[in-house]
């Protein structure tokens, strides 16, 4: 039986503006260890911002959020911070790379941040990230050098430098061609059945959930 | 580790904003560089004018006044009551200081005085053909009046330690030697206030700065002023005291008064009018001074807010990946301090040059003959002032686009997307 790796707890978010409009309704669910678990629906209803409370960026919510048997209900700003930077992983539509740094830099930065390896250790670590998503040879140069494939597979690679608990993505195919689709869910699945990675992805792309091993389907605020 | 990160990154933000950050880095340095500039020339000129006055002003000058006395015959028969006298006039006595020699030892051994140098005033006619100019001759140790007073400095002419070693000399002041039209070298006539008339050879020029003082003012040694006034070796009517610290000058003149029942008076009192004057400029160039800081300040904020604006989204990565809003936080205010240090460093030398700069500009003015160049004050003070100045105005302007930046909500810009 693997352990549950995140949990949520009737999960109620409303928003605000211009009215009051309630956008998550009493989600609950468990994610286990190694699952590979994507969250589909139609536009708007409430699959990215479950995401984002999920991943403890938006704090803004009622019920109960449960990573590896913590509660985040109370923790503060600077406490989620070294959760997401420990814990989770992120990839989103965009790649959001820092221009201002190389690949290899980009990648190491939640590491340097962790600072739990020496400077150097973490380099040699970056480097067998890139090694797995086949991008090591870039190292070096800088994202905008990068074509919209790599670049997404950059982000996968610092998505991966702490070996989090679990990585997030955000329609992290939304923004590829049809091939470079197939080499990041490639990836991913790689991610899931030879390193036993937890993963959560919403997508939009019903093709690509159906390869996932679990798919939590998501109508009006609800799971379907 | 963790500062060393926060460093990196603030770096690197600075590295790719390159121009911007060097344009708020000048501002920086052109405002310390004016704070600087603007607080070493006022206060050198200032220096220069509080000079004109102090250097050759004596911080207590002790002088016996010519007075009615305070209490008349009648007021001893009748002690008790109101007793009016009218048209009262002062006694004759000489206008000499009494045991003068003693009075000048005492002083001298005094812990707080610097030095002591006594003074004759003389009135007297310089004789020119048939004409009789009014005049006074201010009898000095040369010595003694130029380690003190700086004498030297206003002898722009001859020589004039000549005074001790020539009998019979005299330095005209620059007034009378064109009006006498006499030179180094020769001998005017002048008449005493006893009719007598003496020959004087001319051993120097002096211009003080002040014209109405060139006018009349010529200085002998005290011998010689002694012999123009047939007095004996004694006679003084000034004693001038410098003080080692001029802020003790009411209080020692006071108690000099008190002690040689003479009449002594304070620079701070005789002069009042300079120290409202410097005050008043010193006031005025630190005013100018921070306003420029300030404005450099504002400069530095705009950046900020705008390197704020533009690296929203990177913010916003940062923080996903598990940067704390103190981390973004701590990266701004690197970035302003950074633009604060070397902005300020450099606004410092340069500072520093500028001033040198203005040091070399010739000056040269008739009233002042001893400055050759604008004055500088090279105080380390102001360096210090700009320097601190420049780290905390940059820490402020930093201050509030940092503490936006470090509000930021990732899950917005993101979503933006």
């Amino acid at each position: 039986m693997n352990k549950v790796v995140l949990e949520a707890k009737e999960i109620t978010k409303y928003f605000h503006d211009p009215v009051t409009v309630k956008i998550l309704d009493k989600v609950s669910f468990q994610l286990k260890q190694s699952e590979f678990v994507s969250v589909i629906g139609r536009s708007g209803c409430g699959k990215s911002t479950l995401l984002y409370i999920l991943s403890t960026m938006d704090t803004d919510y009622e019920g109960d959020l449960i990573i590896d048997g913590v509660s985040m209900r109370d923790k503060k700003e600077g406490e989620l911070a070294i959760v997401r930077n420990e814990k989770i992983g992120f990839v989103f539509q965009f790649h959001y790379l820092l221009n201002e740094f190389s690949v290899l830099r980009n990648v190491m930065l939640p590491g340097l941040k962790l600072g739990q390896f020496s400077e150097k250790e973490i380099e040699h670590r970056a480097y067998e990230k890139l090694k797995i998503l086949g991008i090591e040879k870039e190292a070096l140069k800088d994202p905008n050098q990068l074509s919209g494939g790599q670049k997404q597979r950059v982000a996968i690679a610092r998505a991966l430098i702490n070996d989090p608990l679990l990585i997030m993505g955000d329609e992290p195919t939304g923004n590829l061609d049809k091939k470079n689709s197939e080499i990041v869910f490639n990836i991913f699945q790689e991610l899931a059945e030879e390193y036993k990675q937890t993963l959560l992805i919403v997508t939009h792309d019903n093709e690509f959930a159906a390869r996932t091993t679990r798919i939590i389907e998501m109508e009006d605020g609800h799971i379907k | 580790m963790e500062f060393k990160l926060v460093y990196q990154v603030a770096f690197s933000l600075l590295i790719a904003r390159w121009k911007q950050t060097l344009i708020a880095a000048i501002g920086v340095t052109i405002s310390i560089t004016m704070f600087v500039t603007v607080l070493s020339f006022m206060s050198g000129l200032n220096d220069m004018l509080d000079g004109l006055i102090t250097n050759r002003t004596a911080h207590v000058r002790i002088y016996k006044e010519i007075q009615i006395s305070e209490r008349q015959p009648a007021d001893f028969i009748n002690p008790k009551g109101h007793n009016f006298v009218s048209s009262i006039k002062p006694k004759n006595e000489l206008l000499g200081i009494n045991n003068s020699k003693t009075i000048l030892e005492a002083i001298r051994k005094d812990d707080r005085v610097l030095g002591v140098a006594p003074k004759i005033n003389a009135q007297v006619f310089y004789n020119v053909g048939a004409v009789d100019l009014t005049g006074a001759i201010f009898g000095i140790d040369p010595v003694e009046e130029n380690r003190l007073f700086k004498f030297s400095d206003y002898v722009t002419s001859g020589n004039y330690i000549d005074l001790k070693n020539i009998p019979n000399s005299i330095i005209l002041g620059k007034g009378v030697a064109s009006k006498m039209m006499a030179n180094v070298g020769d001998v005017i006539q002048v008449t005493t206030s006893k009719g007598d008339q003496v020959a004087l050879r001319v051993v120097g020029i002096f211009q003080s700065g002040i014209q109405d003082l060139d006018n009349v003012q010529s200085y002998c040694s005290i011998g010689t002023t002694q012999k123009l006034l047939g007095q004996p070796s004694n006679y003084i009517t000034d004693i001038q005291v410098k003080l080692k610290n001029i802020l003790w000058a009411p209080e020692v003149a006071k108690e000099y008064q008190r002690i040689y029942e003479l009449n002594a008076v304070d620079i701070q009192t005789a002069n009042s009018q300079f120290e409202t004057g410097s005050s008043v400029r010193t006031l005025i160039s630190y005013a100018v001074g921070i306003t420029l800081l300030l404005v450099a300040g504002f400069g530095i904020y705009n950046i900020l807010n705008m390197m704020i604006y533009e690296k929203m989204d990177s913010i916003a990565i940062l923080k996903a990946v598990g940067f704390s809003g103190k981390d973004v936080n701590q990266i701004f205010i690197s970035i302003a301090l950074s633009i604060g240090i070397f902005g300020g460093l450099m606004g410092l030398l340069m500072g520093f040059g500028l001033s040198s700069l203005i040091d070399q500009i010739p000056f040269n003015t008739e009233s002042l003959p001893t400055i050759k160049t604008y004055p500088i004050n090279y105080n380390p003070r102001f360096y210090l002032i700009g320097g601190t100045f420049a780290i905390v105005t940059t820490y402020f302007a930093g201050f509030f686009p940092s503490r936006k930046a470090s509000g930021i909500d990732p899950v917005i810009i993101i979503r933006g997307k």
